[in-house]
């Protein structure tokens, strides 16, 4: 096996996920409970964060990305593995030892009408995070703090005093963007931060998170399965399938030359805007449908699916392994050896 | 792998004299507790026989309203204020209840966005694609469950007949969307509307879906009205596309003219804001400032007026007419050239 974690000097890393399992146990029975087995959702995933970069994360639905999201926040723990943040690793932490890290890492939701509060008023909505860890002693401090990440949110102080359904759905991802900037984080991990907008409103968020980015220095783990907003965000994109990274590559080499037989499929599936190319390009159409994470095939979890599936891919697992420009778990390349 | 047989590559423009289904200013409105809204605003629109016609538009557009007034499936809140819909030489509005629940489903099918939610989750999946070839066939049940057998292998259900007595959960997402279209082609349907019949579905079943659509209603030389937000759908599968803003058509053309030469500044906008293949590493995003349209506030004039770099005195007081600017292309603005 060659090289198995993704290349990243362990220096410039800001977070690094090594092994990390997310497994939830399935229980049968009413009165007592007894486990049968387990839902293996993030089965050994490994990737690392230089500082200042967008490390985009893509994949179907079921296959881990936000799961994977959420154990790094410690919010989901994990089964195994370990989440180094900052140099610490968060999975021996406790409670309180946990607190410190968690303001510097934030996170950036979906959904911006269910994700902010309907009840409370922008200021207190943005303001809270400042309340709960104890850094809003100062009142007038406070209103200029908040007024400050409305500003740099690209919205106007005086919307602070109003509630998030007088907002469109462009201006309530601001909200919670300014809501995840007050604590003023080095990670900020956005979970399909536009998928849920408009057209001609994501361009306007993305465009806002690229300058945040420059302005603050932050470091993001972009999680999201629209490939044409990842691939222009992105540094260096990893791509899941059922729990596992199944490629790591910069963005210009994965979508110039992708590796895995799943990344290719998928960059084959997505329609190009543009009618000239689509009728240029052959529509290689890749059959099958993600199989249930309960129950995923042996050896490969793409076996089933896979064009070139060959007999070892269904008894053996492959591994991480870099190839040329990739990283890439699969078969294919075994005897191209390490290196490279 | 096989070759995708669904997209718009090789496909022949689709120009016939008669149009089978002709919108013609088309306007409606909805009661809300904010007053009354008109969601759609003096819509013309015709689609052919084998043709794919796409619908584009953000949320509040009236792209999906435009389709509901179709089938008459505004319910209680809605209203035709003007306008024909002719579909096969009949005004569709002029028919009574019994008349359109008669071509609904039979001459004119819709496939909705959300399977899960479109199917009975109480009755088995082959009656739900019997029934209707019961009662617009007016055949016995044996016969329609074995046309319903035959439908369910066309869109490629694996081991259809032993699945006709299980139940919507039992499929997946990617297997209901295809048990919705075999319902939707149960009796033939000379139209099919298909409202962002794959959003919900992961890309690489989102392909095999459209693909599907879109070679069975080759075969069957139906129209297909395709409404989707995502303009690279369009650009593989559509022939056609209108382009909506405010309730409002802004444009239509030719798919291949729509994305070569954008004529309105909404659809330029709408282009030029899709992350592009070849945009240079840390590049911003060209952007249509301001927020969607308030349809409960719209301005005089042209709607997207005031999200407009071009925007004239003239745009802010009268709404511009459609009008041709080339082959089978009509946009609805003042802008010079």
């Amino acid at each position: 096996m060659a090289e198995p974690i993704p290349a990243a000097a362990a220096d410039d890393s800001l977070l690094r996920v090594e092994g990390l399992k997310v497994h939830f146990p399935v229980t049968e029975g009413v009165v007592v409970q007894k486990r049968v087995g387990s839902v293996k959702a993030v089965d050994g995933v490994s990737f690392a964060l230089r500082r200042g970069e967008t490390f985009g994360l893509v994949g179907e639905s079921g296959c881990g990305k936000s799961t994977t999201a959420l154990a790094v926040l410690r919010m989901l723990e994990p089964t195994a593995g370990r989440v180094v943040f900052e140099g610490q690793d968060l999975t021996r932490l406790g409670r309180a030892q946990m607190r410190p890290f968690r303001r510097r890492m934030q996170m950036v939701y979906q959904d911006p009408f269910g994700s902010l509060n309907p009840r409370m008023k922008v200021r207190d909505i943005v303001g809270e995070p400042l309340v709960v860890h104890g850094l809003a002693t100062d009142r007038s401090a406070y209103r200029a703090r908040v007024d400050g990440l409305m500003d740099l949110v690209g919205l106007l102080p005086d919307m602070a005093d109003r509630y998030p359904h007088e907002f469109s759905g462009g201006q309530r991802q601001r909200i919670g963007i300014a809501r995840a900037l007050a604590l003023e984080p080095s990670l900020l991990i956005c979970d399909e931060p536009v998928s849920a907008l408009d057209v001609s409103i994501q361009a306007q968020v993305v465009n806002l998170l690229m300058d945040l980015q420059e302005r603050l220095g932050l470091t993001y783990l972009f999680i999201a399965h629209d490939l044409s907003v990842v691939r222009h965000i992105s540094d260096r994109i990893g791509v899941m399938y059922l729990g596992r990274i199944v490629e790591i590559a910069s963005r210009d080499a994965l979508f110039a030359e992708p590796r895995h037989p799943y990344t290719q499929a998928l960059l084959a599936a997505v329609p190009l805007p543009d009618p000239a190319r689509e009728a240029a390009r052959p529509h290689e159409l890749i059959a099958g449908e993600v199989p249930s994470v309960r129950n995923p095939p042996a050896g490969c979890g793409f076996h089933p699916r896979c064009p070139e599936a060959m007999e070892r891919c269904r008894e053996r697992r492959p591994e991480l392994a870099r190839r040329s420009r990739s990283v890439v778990a699969c078969h294919l390349y075994d005897a191209d050896g390490g290196g490279g | 792998m096989s070759p995708d047989p669904g997209s718009a590559r090789g496909n022949p423009s689709h120009e016939r004299a008669e149009p089978l289904l002709g919108i013609e200013d088309l306007s409606v409105s909805f009661r809300t507790d904010r007053g009354t809204v008109r969601a759609v605003h003096g819509v013309s629109l015709a689609v052919s026989a084998g043709e794919t016609l796409a619908i584009v538009g953000e949320s509040g557009s009236g792209k999906s309203v435009t389709a509901l007034s179709i089938l008459g499936l505004l319910g209680d809140a809605g209203s035709v204020d003007s306008g024909r819909i002719v579909f096969d030489g009949r005004d569709l509005l002029a028919l009574d209840d019994d008349a359109i629940r008669d071509i609904r489903g039979d001459r004119i099918a819709m496939i909705f966005q959300e399977p899960m939610s479109s199917l009975n989750p109480v009755l088995t999946v082959g009656k739900q694609v019997a029934e209707p070839i019961r009662l617009h066939r007016r055949v016995p049940w044996r016969e329609a469950y074995a046309r319903a057998t035959e439908l369910l292998e066309r869109v490629r259900i694996p081991d259809a007949a032993h699945r006709l007595g299980d139940y919507p959960h039992h499929f997946s997402g990617g297997m209901r969307q295809r048990v919705m279209i075999a319902m939707a082609l149960a009796c033939q349907p000379r139209l099919i509307i298909a409202d962002e019949p794959t959003t919900a579905l992961d890309v690489t079943v989102q392909a095999q879906i459209l693909a599907l659509l879109k070679e069975l209603t080759r075969e069957a030389d139906s129209a297909l009205i395709l409404i989707t937000h995502d303009l690279g759908v369009v650009a593989r599968y559509a022939d056609r596309v209108a382009v909506m803003y405010a309730g409002r058509i802004v444009e239509t053309a030719p798919a291949g003219t729509l994305y070569a030469a954008p004529a309105h500044p909404y659809t330029e906008g709408l282009m030029a804001s899709i992350p592009g293949v070849d945009g240079a590493i840390g590049a911003r995003l060209p952007t249509i400032e301001g927020q969607p349209p308030d349809l409960a506030g719209l301005p005089p004039g042209c709607p997207f007026a005031p999200r407009c770099q071009h925007a004239l005195d003239t745009c802010r007081t009268v709404p511009p007419p459609l009008e041709r600017v080339g082959d089978r292309h009509f946009r609805a603005c003042y802008r010079d050239g």
